[in-house]
């Protein structure tokens, strides 16, 4: 490995945005057929260095080269001519047109027509020898998050990429789907690929990797030669630069039940319906909700925050029978959400994070009077908010969408626990996040359940059930299918009642 | 009133709708195409002016209509070349750049005209195309003499509307406009230039709104009047969405259209004597109403139609 040239090669990469450095002096080189970890915490400048590499972004210094020789990649077509793809954290799908017509774009055609026939048989090609199948003619709104994932690998090979940088590719994947994922990566790197593998879950990562560099505020704050050989806190201690405790969690004195549901029922709205769910959260107590996504997880999520009508059955919020679901009802009467998706249902991308960090509580006494906003006391409980919650930003007016991932759930959770909620629902409350802001959430719930707020957790993160919960509720096919203490839960338990094989518990 | 039914459909009354439905057609396949790469563009109006004119002064001096067309195509293309600049290029409000270039061109055609031919009491005009019959196809009895007698440009405007839709549909050009309108950072990430294709797309638009103008001034009407236009831009734009943004559809819907608008003139001319006459004339625009409000509910637009693209931006 050490006698070829490296496959790419950066040196000396630096961005800024404004006043924030990105990326500073960066170097970073992958070998063809290895698979190289990049970590760091939240905001440390991963994205943007993969965005520079894949010709998103223009670096302020530094240059890159491909097989020994230095290339200039001023946008996306160059790093595609150069064997560069990409799979962004974000994917760039248009979800209205085919698994096909994806695929074919930006491909030159043949007669002046699009290569379906080509496309067909490189097609067959990758799928035999990476075991990724996709079907054309789906369009891919159709297609499931771990689909469109592999459609973006697909895209790539389909260009011939040499090299293939995937963005955080678990963050959205169930664990079953991850297996397959890795399989894949394997097989790409054991037929000389080179492989730049993004993840905040540090024991992916030492399975995975044969090598990792580690950024810290933009800079590179360390390598790890042996990632098999290295412990996740280890690594963890490198990226944040401190150790990192596990929070403690005392034992639980629930009070008074605050949320109930009663033999609740929906109806299809694009996903699982909820069948019969019966559940009770009490003050002081967090219960989590096992399953593999789209088990109706969203559809609880949705009525309990008063986005989704049930067809039957009531819910009570703190004694209250909830009436109208909307919203506005549900938060009157004391619920506090953090929304799975924090970048269509949580923030408001385009407006001031000031803004969005006061929008569901916008017409209350403390944000405005008379009908006219207060701009003062708004930016001033934003920039206490940051302050508090360590978000990192520019400040209080800076667009929320600008926001690296972590920075963005710091956000929603600084604005939920900001005014006492009585019940917490939070969907998938760490997905993206780095060790150390995964704990300073699941420290935040904890101090929650100390102020005697019940809290529902629904993750795909089994550990993060089971160190964070006191009761697991376990949901297959709209259902709850067994509610276990955390005492007697285990990932193999938990895992047999997800799949629908648990029998009764 | 049979009678008035006679008159209504009496022979022609096919031919008159194919008429009518033509310069509709091309507006309405080039505000799809640039619709299609996420570009509005409400130049419409004011561009079939302004091309109406350059075609109807290219033909009366070169005394050639088809170079009358050609000027009319240029001026289209021109004055989408201009609105791209400002809503691709430079990113600025489509809404606004789009009724600012209805508003010029229209403004620069009325100067020009007048500077051109000057204050006439009988205004200048042409001697138009002349239906070009289709052998063999043309004795097709009803059908052949309304669509295989008919003007060049009507034969085209058939033919364009299979080429829009291959283009759209079937090659790589096409492709890169509706990934452009639909999500341009994917299209920018497979290597795609979306400021290029964006600009491509609403130039075809404008060279077609263009060939939609020259028909006007010469088949329809043969002269050059401030009110040849009349809303029939704005009219596409209601059609693209009635169409659904496909080539076929958008088509249908121009016609349908065109059905109304001829029904109209008959019933017009038939003399319902105690209706006044500008209840017909509404009727198109409220049976376009009506049609939109019903057919496009599930209609979806480019998810990035109105958005301008900045790659650094996230
Ligand atoms: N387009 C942009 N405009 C302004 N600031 C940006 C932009 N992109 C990134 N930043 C800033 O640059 C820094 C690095 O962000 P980046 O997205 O690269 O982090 P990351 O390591 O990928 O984080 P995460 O793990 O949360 O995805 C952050 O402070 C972020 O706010
Ligand atoms: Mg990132």
């Amino acid at each position: 490995m050490t006698t070829l040239p490296p496959l790419i090669e950066m040196r000396g990469i630096s961005k800024s945005f404004g006043p924030v450095k990105a990326n500073e002096a960066v170097d970073l080189a992958v070998a063809p057929g290895e698979i190289l970890g990049l970590l760091g915490e939240n905001g440390a400048g991963k994205t943007t260095l993969m965005n520079i590499l894949f010709g998103a972004y223009q670096p302020d210094a530094g240059e890159i080269l491909v097989n020994g020789k230095p290339v200039s990649i001023r946008n996306s077509a160059d790093a595609l001519a150069a064997g560069i793809g990409m799979v962004h954290q974000h994917f760039h799908l248009a979800s209205r047109l085919t698994v096909m017509e994806n695929l074919l774009i930006g491909i030159p055609g043949k007669g002046g027509r699009l290569d379906r026939a080509g496309a067909l048989a490189r097609l067959d090609d990758i799928a035999r020898n990476y075991g990724l199948h996709l079907d054309p003619d789906q369009p891919v709104s159709a297609l499931s998050i771990g689909e469109q994932q592999r459609l973006e690998i697909i895209k790539a090979l389909f260009r011939r990429a040499r090299l293939l940088i995937l963005d955080e590719p678990t963050a959205v994947l169930a664990p079953s789907e991850v297996d397959g994922l890795f399989s894949a990566l394997r097989a790409m790197a054991a037929q000389g690929l080179g492989i730049i593998f993004i993840s905040h879950k540090l024991n992916e990562v030492r399975a995975l990797t044969h090598r990792c560099v580690v950024l810290r505020h933009g800079r590179v704050a360390g390598r790890v030669d042996v990632p098999a050989e290295t412990t996740a806190l280890e690594m963890a201690q490198l990226m944040c630069g401190h150790e990192i405790v596990p929070p403690e969690r005392g034992p639980s004195v629930p009070g008074a039940v605050v949320l109930s549901l009663d033999a609740v029922s929906t109806g299809g709205h694009g996903g699982m319906p909820l069948r019969a769910v019966t559940l009770a959260v009490r003050e002081g107590e967090i219960v989590g909700i096992a399953g593999v996504s789209g088990n109706g997880q969203r559809a609880l999520a949705d009525v309990v925050s008063g986005m989704l009508k049930p067809q039957s059955g009531t819910m009570d919020i703190a004694g209250k029978r909830v009436a109208a679901f909307t919203p506005r009802e549900v938060q009157a009467l004391g619920l506090g959400r953090i929304p799975e998706d924090r970048m269509t249902t949580g923030l408001v991308t385009n407006l001031p994070l000031a803004d969005s960090m006061v929008l569901p509580r916008i017409g209350t006494e403390a944000f405005s009077a008379r009908g006219l906003l207060k701009p003062g006391a708004i930016v001033a409980f934003a920039e206490a908010q940051i302050e508090a919650f360590d978000i990192r930003c520019p400040g209080p007016m800076v667009r929320a969408g600008a926001l690296s991932g972590g920075n963005l759930q710091k956000a929603l959770l600084a604005r939920e626990l900001a005014f006492d909620p009585k019940v917490l629902i939070a969907a998938q409350p760490t997905r993206g996040l780095d060790i150390g802001a995964a704990r300073f959430v699941h420290e935040k719930f904890l101090a929650l359940r100390a102020r005697r707020c019940g809290i529902v957790v629904v993750s795909e993160d089994l550990e993060e059930l089971l160190a964070l919960s006191d009761r697991i509720a376990v949901m297959y096919e709209g259902r709850i299918v067994g509610v276990l203490d955390s005492a007697d839960a285990s990932v193999s338990r938990l895992g047999m009642l997800m799949s629908g094989a648990g029998g009764s518990a | 009133m049979s009678a008035v039914l006679e008159q209504v459909f009496q022979v022609g009354f096919l031919a008159a709708i194919i008429r009518i439905a033509t310069p509709l057609a091309f507006a309405t396949l080039g505000e799809m195409f640039s619709e299609r790469a996420g570009v509005l563009n409400l130049g419409i109006e004011g561009i079939m002016l302004l091309a109406a004119m350059a075609g109807f002064t290219g033909a009366y001096f070169s005394g050639s209509l088809w170079v009358g067309v050609l000027a009319a195509v240029a001026a289209g293309a021109l004055m989408g070349a201009l609105h791209a600049l400002f809503t691709v290029v430079l990113g600025l409000s489509q809404h606004v750049c789009g009724i600012g270039v209805t508003l010029f061109s229209s403004g620069l055609a009325y100067f020009l005209y007048r500077l051109i031919f000057g204050q006439q009491s009988v205004p200048p005009s042409i001697k138009g195309f002349q239906p070009v019959p289709i052998p063999i196809l043309s004795d097709i009895p009803v059908l052949g003499p309304a669509v295989f007698n008919q003007f060049t440009l009507v034969y085209m405007a058939i033919l364009a509307i299979p080429l829009a839709a291959f283009i759209l549909y079937r090659t790589p050009w096409g492709l890169s406009v509706r990934m452009v309108g639909e999500n341009p950072r994917a299209a920018d990430s497979a290597g795609v230039s979306v400021m290029a294709t964006r600009f491509q797309a609403v130039v075809l638009g404008g060279a077609l709104m263009g060939l939609a103008g020259s028909f006007l001034v010469m088949a329809q009407f043969n002269a050059f009047t401030f009110g040849v236009v009349s809303g029939r831009g704005w009219v596409a734009i209601a059609l693209v969405v009635f169409g659904r943004w496909d080539p076929w559809r958008s088509a249908g819907a121009a016609l349908l259209f065109a059905f109304v608008d001829a029904l109209q003139l008959r019933l017009q001319a038939a003399g319902l004597g105690h209706i006044p006459y500008e209840a017909f004339l509404m009727l198109p625009f409220v049976l376009t109403i009506v049609a939109m409000a019903f057919m496009s509910r599930n209609a979806v637009a480019p998810s990035a139609l109105l958005k301008p693209f900045r790659r650094e931006e996230r």
